[in-house]
């Protein structure tokens, strides 16, 4: 077995642009989730509208990166209009069927054949990020990076991402230490109560869908600008709930749970499946074959979501005390 | 005692001198029952009045109408004069119609101190873009700090002001619910049984604080099962029973009032109505 | 544009037939009639060098009642796909093409027999979507504009058919959601699992096994119940007992869905299962459905009906609504709720893995079926109002319709999005639901 190739392979995982791409979404959703206590089940959609508003408006309006990276973050923001304008006044669990159910409408959308003029139908887009790398001031050719290689391109998107992912938690840690802050933990405990003392609930919580949207709209992009495509399939409910297990693995409640939770997970799944496949080919399990062992990497999602739920609510870096996720 | 409170004499629905809420016709169908069915009621401005009435007569459905947090099916109600039908909870809120709640609503996994930080009004920190610069909101919440650092030694909770609000017993919490309330300086607080659960040696404390905000110019109007201290503490009784004003007066007045005694016993007359109430809430939970 | 005339698309269940036609099962199938006066009958004479594939694309020229026999038609499509074939001695015409993707069908009019015409408003060429579906049928009409008027009414009667059908078995497995959210409070995102479940053990016992059909059902149907029992007491009774929240328990479903889904994979593999269910044409005025298609209804119709009986008739169903209403008070009066749950649970499943039979019966069976029609599960139940069986039902025939007829209007591969996106509006309008009451606040 290769274990250095395996190895090299974690570690790359660990500061790959995907990476920071969950990380980001992981972020809006402790926004939502951890910090307002809103049961969404539609991050995919978020950052696959951040995605498309991108692709699409440097594709078919020949936008500026910068410009099209705004269009991105505004069909976030209405995204998240449609979507708590009905159900934020509603009990959570509606906001979790509507949140899961619009981000399938969205999905069967963006791989629709009738609007593939637009969206490339099911086979995607690319094409998109050349002004994006245009002002990449990075020379061309090969970086090593520990042990894996890099593009100027993959460097460049790599930085950017990071920069993102530190200025996004520096806000938000900005936001959850201040009065505003304080407005949504109480909501995410009592609504009624905090309702009681004058602040207006439902606009503290559409606040929150926003921003938790457009930090999802913008991980979105990362994940698109660094293999330059942006597929429809990307953006489907399986996205969504690995970011759920990212940000439970992590801690919900805290803003670099979703960092230490990104990182772990993606390289204690790169190991695994790397580990597995080797097993495979030395003929030591016998009961599986190569692709069957990508199969197990979403059951080893879904058992560590079951197990996180159970065993550690609170994830790496939560407080047992402020244990989230709390009967109603 | 104040020397008038009604205009006339007292009667349910009677007129107030000084009214700071005023309701008409307000009512309340949840399937086949009227749970609220108020033709006239005002509540006197400066004073403690006390809202009482056998289990089910309405007087939580009627506080949800009131404050927003439900929606009268027909109605209208105005304090101070503004109206306030169709009006949401939390501007209601604003407003300075403050309420606690029948079964506590404390913050169990925020500290004391956040607890009652949360219940100042007009916080600039409060607003999204302003809350991300701190040197904007850094001196008002310190003034906020200080008055609910203030708010709590009156209500003996400083010693506890870091400790998650869930780590408090019933009636701490209970206290801790209604110092919040205080927070945003209400000019009417609304009160939801503030003595349930209580432990007996804070009632004591918890009547004095009330008297305390009537000091203050601020009017109380609380619902209560404990007959001992509705007569205690408030200038005026309003009962209800099935949804309707039935009774209204002063407390002695209104004790001996025989519909009020229907209202709570039936047939069983001349009882001590104090004790015979809390039975029938023990019988009830 | 890309957009399909709503002639364009047909049923699924229809284009099941179809494809079931060209499979040699008993001596039971031979053909079977499409709507529209369209026959479908053997395939067409293909070229020399046709594959087999599992996708298809198929139609039957007819001009009135007289099929066209000869009408040179190819099909194109991705990666340069290119298949001609001529339509046979009934009018029908078949490609098998590679993938799932969107092919353009033309018709070559210089190949038409003397007098036949494409009506004015049928093009010759045509884009047909398999995405999703793997099997899709072109419609071309001939003559003047009047049949295609007739049609669209047969086609709505069709549809409305097939909506009733399937949200029928929408229904059966909506009302299992329903009630463990009622008597739980759990949104169960894992129930979806147990449709899978029930279909792919129908292709265990019936295709794989080839026991009796009624045998094999309820073999399907026992396995799912036994997995509802299992599923109770090995992870959610002791998880309530662990005072696990409400929104915590809902994410430990996500997880198990996660889990049992990729299980199944790992064991039935991706490949759809065909379970040769068959079904003989039957024919009721201008509807053309299959026995198949009926019986399903009736069974569906009888299980809705024990379940309402169950619930107003019997004790055990008259505890199963107390717990529902308040589960402490019922508790208090002697009522044992842990029993009533885990009777639940395996009603529920039960009525699933029957929704799961009847759906492989009727479509096929795949790892990912339950999970695509979870949602629309969750629709059905939350349009109906959360909680109510009689609610769940109403839903559910609403979501079954609304697929079925949709098609006529926008593309087939947006049926779904439609379902969902009426989801959304209904709650705007009345977040309670279609059934529910309006909850006392505080």
């Amino acid at each position: 077995m290769d274990f250095i190739g395996i190895l090299g392979l974690t570690i790359g995982e660990l500061f790959s642009p995907f990476t920071i791409a969950y990380v980001l979404c992981a972020m809006g959703l402790a926004m939502h989730f951890g910090f307002t206590g809103l049961l969404n089940f539609g991050q995919a959609a978020f950052a696959g509208l951040g995605a498309y508003g991108f692709s699409i408006s440097v594709l078919s309006f020949g936008l500026d990166w910068w410009a099209a990276a705004l269009v991105g973050i505004l069909s976030a923001v209405a995204f998240a209009f449609v979507l708590g304008i009905p159900t934020l006044r509603l009990r959570s669990d509606y906001l979790a069927i509507v949140t899961i159910a619009a981000a399938q409408a969205l999905y069967f959308a963006l791989s629709a054949s009738d609007f593939a003029d637009l969206t490339g139908g099911s086979s995607g887009l690319h094409g998109f990020a050349e002004s994006f790398y245009a002002m990449n001031p990075i020379p061309e050719g090969r970086y090593t990076f520990i042990v894996t290689e890099m593009s100027e391109r993959g460097v460049f998107i790599s930085i950017i991402g990071w920069v993102l992912v530190i200025l996004v938690s520096i806000f938000l840690t900005a936001l959850t230490k201040s009065p505003w802050g304080r407005v949504l933990k109480g909501i995410r405990e009592d609504e009624d109560a905090v309702r009681s003392l004058g602040k207006s609930v439902f606009a503290y919580k559409m606040q929150s869908l926003i921003i938790g949207g457009v930090i999802a709209a913008v991980g979105g992009m990362i994940f698109i600008l660094a293999p330059e495509y942006n597929s429809p399939g990307t953006w489907v409910t399986n996205f969504t709930f690995m970011i759920w297990t990212v940000l439970l693995l992590g801690g919900a409640a805290t803003v670099l749970g979703p960092v230490v939770g990104g990182m772990s997970f993606f390289a204690l799944l790169m190991l695994t499946e790397g580990v597995m496949t080797g097993l495979v080919d030395l003929g030591v399990l016998p009961f599986l074959n190569i692709s069957q062992v990508a199969q197990i990497r979403y059951l080893l999602v879904g058992l560590a979501l079951m197990l996180l739920v159970i065993y550690k609510p609170q994830g790496f870096l939560g407080n047992k005390k402020e244990t989230l996720i709390n009967a109603r | 005692m104040p020397a008038e409170i009604s205009k006339g004499p007292a009667a349910p629905g009677c007129e107030k001198v000084d009214p700071i809420v005023v309701v008409d016709k307000v009512t309340r169908q949840f399937g086949g029952l009227k749970a609220v069915d108020v033709e006239h009621v005002e509540i006197p401005r400066g004073m403690i009045t006390a809202l009482i009435g056998p289990n089910g007569a309405g007087k939580t459905t009627f506080f949800n109408l009131l404050t927003g947090f439900d929606k009268p099916d027909t109605g209208s109600w105005t304090f101070e004069g503004k109206d306030l039908a169709g009006l949401p909870s939390h501007k209601v809120a604003r407003l300075g119609m403050v309420r606690t709640f029948q079964l506590t609503k404390s913050l169990n996994i925020m500290t004391v101190m956040e607890n009652m930080r949360l219940g100042a009004q007009h916080q600039r920190g409060e607003g999204f873009w302003a809350s991300v610069f701190k040197p904007l909101w850094k001196s008002q919440e310190i003034a906020i700090t200080d008055q609910a650092a203030e708010l709590l030694v009156r209500f003996k909770l400083d010693a506890k002001r870091d400790d998650y609000a869930g780590e408090l017993s019933g009636g701490q919490r209970k206290l801790l619910e209604m110092a919040r309330a205080l927070m945003a300086k209400p000019k009417l607080v609304m009160l939801d049984e503030p003595m349930a659960g209580v432990n007996p040696a804070l009632t004591q404390s918890l009547l004095e604080h009330i008297k305390d905000l009537k000091k203050d110019g601020t009017t109380v109007l609380f619902v209560e099962h404990d007959m001992h201290m509705v007569r205690n503490i408030s200038d005026w009784v309003i009962v209800m029973a099935e949804g309707k004003i039935v009774a209204e007066g002063p407390p002695n007045k209104v004790m001996k009032d025989q519909a009020v005694i229907d209202a709570y016993l039936g047939a069983h007359a001349d009882t001590d109505l104090g004790t015979v109430a809390i039975k029938t809430i023990k019988a009830g939970k | 544009m890309a957009r399909l005339a709503p002639s364009l698309t047909m049923e699924v269940g229809l284009n099941r037939l179809m494809k079931r036609a060209k499979r040699p099962i008993g001596a039971l199938i031979a053909a079977f009639t499409l709507f529209a006066g369209l026959l479908a009958a053997s395939p067409a004479m293909a070229d020399d060098e046709i594959i087999e594939t599992e996708f298809t694309i198929s139609g039957t020229l007819l001009d009135g009642e007289t099929p066209l026999v000869g009408v040179t038609v190819t099909a194109t499509g991705p990666n340069d796909f290119t298949q001609t074939v001529t339509s046979d001695d009934t009018g029908m015409f078949n490609f098998f093409v590679p993938e799932e993707a969107v092919y353009t069908v033309t018709l070559d009019e210089s190949t038409l027999p003397e007098g036949a015409s494409l009506a004015p408003d049928t093009p010759a060429s045509q884009e047909v979507d398999l995405v999703g579906m793997g099997f899709a049928a072109v419609l071309y009409t001939f003559g003047t504009g009047e049949i295609q008027e007739e049609s669209i009414w047969d086609q709505l009667i069709v549809r409305v058919f097939a909506g009733l059908n399937f949200g029928l078995l929408l229904a059966i497995a909506a009302i299992g959601i329903s009630l463990i959210y009622g008597t739980t409070g759990l949104n169960n995102f894992a129930h979806g699992e147990m449709v899978t479940l029930g279909a792919l053990m129908m292709w265990v016992f019936y295709t794989l096994l080839q026991l009796n059909i009624v045998i094999a059902a309820l073999a399907a149907i026992l396995v799912t119940a036994v997995s509802g029992l299992a599923q109770d007491r090995l992870m959610w009774k002791p998880l309530r007992r662990r005072r696990l929240g409400l929104n915590q328990i809902m994410i430990v479903s996500i997880g198990f869905s996660i889990v049992a889904r990729y299980i199944m994979l790992l064991f039935f593999g991706g490949e759809t299962k065909d379970i040769s269910g068959g079904g003989n044409a039957v024919v009721i005025g201008s509807l053309y459905t299959t026995d198949v298609a009926l019986a399903s209804m009736g069974i569906s119709l009888v299980a809705l009906l024990g379940v309402a009986y169950f619930l107003t008739r019997t004790r055990v169903g008259k505890a199963t609504r107390a717990v529902s209403d308040n589960a402490s008070l019922a508790a208090s009066t002697g009522i044992d709720v842990d029993r009533i749950i885990l009777i639940v649970w395996v009603l529920a499943a039960a009525l699933t893995g029957l929704s799961g039979v009847l759906y492989g019966l009727q479509f096929q069976a795949g790892w990912e079926l339950g999970f695509n029609i979870l949602l629309l599960l969750f629709a059905a139940v939350t349009l109906g109002g959360l909680g109510t069986s009689m609610g769940a039902t109403v839903g559910a025939l609403i979501i079954g319709l609304v697929v079925e007829i949709s098609p006529m209007v926008i593309a087939n591969e947006l049926k779904y999005a439609v379902a969902l996106v009426i989801l959304i509006v209904i709650l705007i309008i009345r977040p309670q639901g279609v059934l529910g009451k309006k909850q006392r606040i505080g």
